[in-house]
């Protein structure tokens, strides 16, 4: 029985680039409780709907986050066109669905990359953000800026996809998954990966079901929530099935998330394939927004909700946003429990924090 | 290259940012930017670090934490404000959570804007920085031989970080 104490992590810390607050318990080299500490980024997001209007409101929403932040635009605007009862042109919604595709890729390579840095690999880390910029390109070349795109409005999106775009973003998704499948094996197959993914930080199904983890942290634990499923956007046009794994540790996270950027590139290969050449873009939309709408999608880190609530006037009465960061932290504190004091912050990385979101 | 005398290492820290800035400055350390190659050097520890990369705007619950990072770390020091909302607090300053831009807390050195910023413009502050920390550290060590020839020890004196800390904690207790 080792002597108790209190060790303060973060919120500057080498291994997190976003600045969290965990108060750790442990005893001896052992986490025994795990107490979050948040708001070091609260700007007060949601209290700007008193002051910018519904339709400049997309801009502030997409800066929830840089690295969701073509999913934030998406879900905010589906949420008012629904309140509005406006229905986009199919176009718009296969562009949206590709965009959000290739924001997933990005971020799950990023997250590869910070998982690479959390266990030591540099070169590790360095391949995979070398593949991150090409998709980064490729968005720039669509969108013209790399993080922020501030391309989607309430009735469409602003941006065409022009055959040559198309061309060359298929040309590069051939490659990208050529140089993905180089580093798979690194990432699931080395011996020395393994040694400090495997079996760290089990999450069960129980578990994971009973502290309402989302995303790709369920769906390593055995938990088959997708909700791309609702079929939002144009993904009830599409094939896909969520892929999970049974172990639960930090191996099956990184299983999950690698597998989900080949599924991301399947997706826009169905999309291009199915989209429509309408040229119209985007509906002109008249009045205000009434009434309430709850939106539900899948960002890369899980699901986010969108709640607005409009009275016919310029601004909205609330919006709310939960996002998937916010609901796993509970998960994270359990994984922490028992750990190695030294696994604390790769731990901390298995759940893909993305701490500007979830304070928001 | 052949004028740069020191490399100075790099601390980031999150203010209240989107995280894409954060994300830009990360890109920047990787092979395609690679900024490392100017001659400086990534580290998470304040008491190592010359140049202050800050991304966000201040509010109330982050700003000690980062006028402590900006105390611990060693004299002579540089501070680049990366992004519209750490230079005046960007699309947030309305917000009611937000004091304003990097400047409130800690006194900035160089602004880079851009929402978010991109890597080229990161790395341009960057080798503002690097300038400005060699310029700054020559004075520091002119300031240095002075006193020795003097035959003095204390303020001018390679810093100390715990001493700076402990200054400004004096400063902080004066103001209150």
């Amino acid at each position: 029985m080792g002597k108790r104490s209190i060790v303060p992590f973060g919120p500057q810390h080498p291994v997190l680039p976003e600045p969290i607050h965990l108060d750790l318990e442990i005893e001896d080299e052992r986490v025994i409780r795990a107490i979050p500490n948040i708001g070091f980024i609260h700007r007060g997001l949601e209290g700007l709907v008193e002051k910018k209007d519904w339709s400049t409101m997309v801009y502030v929403v997409e800066r929830t986050c840089g690295i969701c932040s073509f999913g934030h635009g998406m879900g905010y605007c589906e949420a008012v066109e629904h309140q509005m009862g406006v229905d986009i042109p199919v176009r718009a919604k296969y562009i949206r669905t590709i965009l959000m595709e290739m924001s997933r890729m990005q971020s799950h390579f990023l997250w590869l990359g910070l998982l690479a840095d959390g266990f030591g690999f540099e070169a590790l880390f360095y391949q995979a953000w070398r593949i991150r910029e090409r998709i980064l390109d490729l968005l720039e070349m669509i969108t013209g800026g790399r993080v922020i795109f501030s391309i989607n409005k309430v009735g469409g999106v602003m941006k065409d996809i022009t055959p040559e775009m198309q061309k060359t973003v298929l040309d590069e998704m051939n490659n990208i998954e050529r140089e993905l499948k180089e580093i798979e094996g690194t990432f699931l197959g080395d011996y020395t990966v393994q040694n400090r993914l495997k079996g760290q930080g089990v999450l069960t199904k129980e578990q994971a079901l009973g502290l309402g983890c989302v995303g790709p942290f369920a769906r390593a634990s055995g938990i088959a929530t997708d909700y791309r499923t609702l079929g939002y956007a144009a993904y009830s046009d599409l094939d896909f099935e969520p892929i999970t794994s049974n172990q639960g540790d930090s191996w099956a996270r990184c299983y999950v998330r690698l597998h989900e950027i080949y599924q991301s590139i399947d997706l826009i290969r169905q999309a291009f394939s199915k989209m429509p050449a309408e040229t119209d873009l985007e509906v002109a939309v008249k009045g205000n927004p009434t009434g309430e709408y709850l939106m539900r999608i899948e960002q890369p880190r899980g699901e986010a909700i969108y709640y607005v609530k409009g009275s016919g006037k310029r601004n909205l009465d609330r919006f709310r946003l939960r996002t998937p960061t916010f609901a796993n932290l509970a998960g994270l504190c359990e994984t922490l429990k028992d750990a190695e004091y030294s696994d604390v912050g790769l731990l901390c990385i298995t759940i893909d924090p993305c701490i500007s979101c979830t304070e928001r | 290259m052949a004028n740069v005398k020191r490399s100075p290492w790099l601390l980031h820290y999150d203010g209240s940012s989107c995280n894409g800035c954060d994300i830009e400055v990360l890109a920047c350390l990787t092979p395609v930017y690679d900024a490392e190659r100017l001659g400086v050097e990534n580290t998470g520890d304040p008491m190592q670090a010359d140049i202050f990369l800050i991304t966000g705007g201040i509010n109330e619950q982050n700003a000690p934490v980062v006028k402590q990072l900006y105390n611990q770390m060693p004299r002579p020091k540089v501070v680049v404000a990366v992004g519209t909302c750490a230079c005046t607090g960007g699309v947030f300053k309305e917000a009611y959570n937000i004091c304003g831009g990097a400047d409130t807390a800690i006194p900035v050195d160089i602004y880079v804007p851009g929402c978010a910023a991109r890597p080229q413009s990161i790395i341009d502050g960057i080798i503002k920085a690097r300038d400005l920390f060699q310029k700054r550290s020559e004075e520091h060590d002119a300031k240095v031989k002075e006193e020795k020839k003097a035959g003095k020890h204390g303020s001018g004196s390679p810093a100390v970080s715990l001493q700076d800390a402990k200054e400004a904690a004096e400063e902080d207790g004066k103001e209150e």
